[in-house]
């Protein structure tokens, strides 16, 4: 390839992009965290990758959507050994569903920046709708997107077995999340 | 009335073997944690395991109320100078190791970035932040604290039992009311 083709190829790309990807995540400015109970202690975890394809206006609900793919093995919680223990199959079974999903393209304004999102979750193979509040904070050209949600864990089977016992890991897990998006010049131009 | 005062009082008595089975008790579960692969009962141990070193941690200050208040009945006058000085600093040792033991799985907890929730509900400040070299470091500490008390016990215990049987005085009759005193 040379130095000419380069920038026409990565624009063919981009063209070649769902039609509505209007904003791009800032990996370094978006989290995903979660918070556990174990032995009703509240413990704290994240994914260091996940992607996010987003297409959200505000003024154009209806035509809004959004796809997060979360990198299962990518799980921080500051151990390596609890780390080891939650990749396994009773858990998340890293080696046989990589990834975790989240596609949505029902959105619903709530008032001022509040907005509710219903869509798939898919951890595990299981499938199931959620529902999440968020909100949207807009700064020159980026747009902050940020909520939390909380999930069954059981739901998803995760935690078989012996760890399906909730008194010493309970059900409920809190995801919170926190997406720094770029507008992309094509949303602009729309 | 001379016998009263050789004896230490029911709390004393009461706090002592309490704590004896408390003490006794967390070392169990320290060394069975150990070997434990992660499992349910495990972390359920772990909780049980801190909620008792954190009240050996109590009962250890108000037993060291107590004995401020309350003292302790004399040694026996026939007693050699250096086994009194051992039986003095023996005795300190374990008070401190009483506090020094459940403090530092405390630090630890929090170090490991899982705090104590006393009995899963009362949270306990976090001493430190979360730091992974920190708590293998307090892990290590606390380990050689236990070894050292399981040494300090052996000889608490055997000195307790030479002292019934062999010097047959009453050194352990004033804290096991039960036994007859000499």
């Amino acid at each position: 390839m040379n130095k000419l083709t380069a920038p026409l190829a990565a624009l063919a790309i981009f063209a070649s992009l769902p039609a509505h990807a209007a904003q791009q995540l800032d990996p370094a400015k978006s989290e995903i965290r979660f918070v556990a109970k174990q032995m009703n202690v509240p413990s704290e975890g994240r994914f260091r990758k996940f992607s996010a394809n987003v297409n959200f206006d505000p003024a154009r609900l209806a035509q809004s959507s959004v796809t997060v793919d979360i990198d299962i093995a990518s799980i921080d919680l500051g151990s390596a050994d609890n780390e080891a223990e939650l990749k396994k199959k009773s858990w998340f079974n890293s080696a046989g569903f990589p990834g975790a999903r989240f596609s949505a393209s029902s959105f619903k304004a709530k008032g001022g920046n509040q907005y509710e999102v219903s869509g798939k979750l898919s951890i595990k193979g299981i499938s199931r709708d959620i529902t999440a509040p968020f909100t949207v904070q807009q700064n020159g050209g980026q747009m902050t997107v940020s909520g939390s949600v909380p999930l069954k864990r059981l739901a998803f089977n995760v935690g078989e077995g012996e760890w399906a016992d909730t008194e010493t890991v309970a059900d409920e897990v809190v995801v919170k999340f926190r997406l720094n998006l770029v507008n992309t010049p094509t949303a602009v131009k729309k | 009335m001379g016998k009263l005062t050789q004896r230490y009082n029911r709390l004393q008595i009461a706090l002592h073997w309490l704590m004896a089975l408390m003490i006794i008790g967390g070392l169990a579960m320290g060394l069975l944690l150990d070997d434990m692969p992660l499992s349910p009962l495990k972390l359920k141990m772990l909780s049980w395991h801190k909620w008792n070193g954190i009240t050996v941690l109590w009962l250890a200050l108000l037993r060291l109320g107590v004995r401020h208040i309350s003292g302790a009945p004399e040694l026996p006058a026939s007693m050699p100078d250096w086994q009194k000085l051992a039986a003095v600093w023996g005795h300190r040792l374990l008070y401190l190791l009483m506090l020094l033991i459940p403090l530092s799985g405390w630090l630890m907890s929090s170090a490991k970035g899982f705090p104590v929730k006393y009995f899963g509900v009362l949270p306990l400040p976090d001493l430190v932040g979360k730091n992974a070299e920190l708590a293998d470091l307090l892990h290590e500490v606390h380990e050689m604290l236990c070894t050292l008390l399981l040494l300090v016990l052996a000889g608490h215990v055997g000195a307790a039992l030479k002292h019934h049987y062999f010097k047959r005085d009453d050194i352990l009759t004033r804290m096991l009311p039960f036994l007859k005193q000499r």
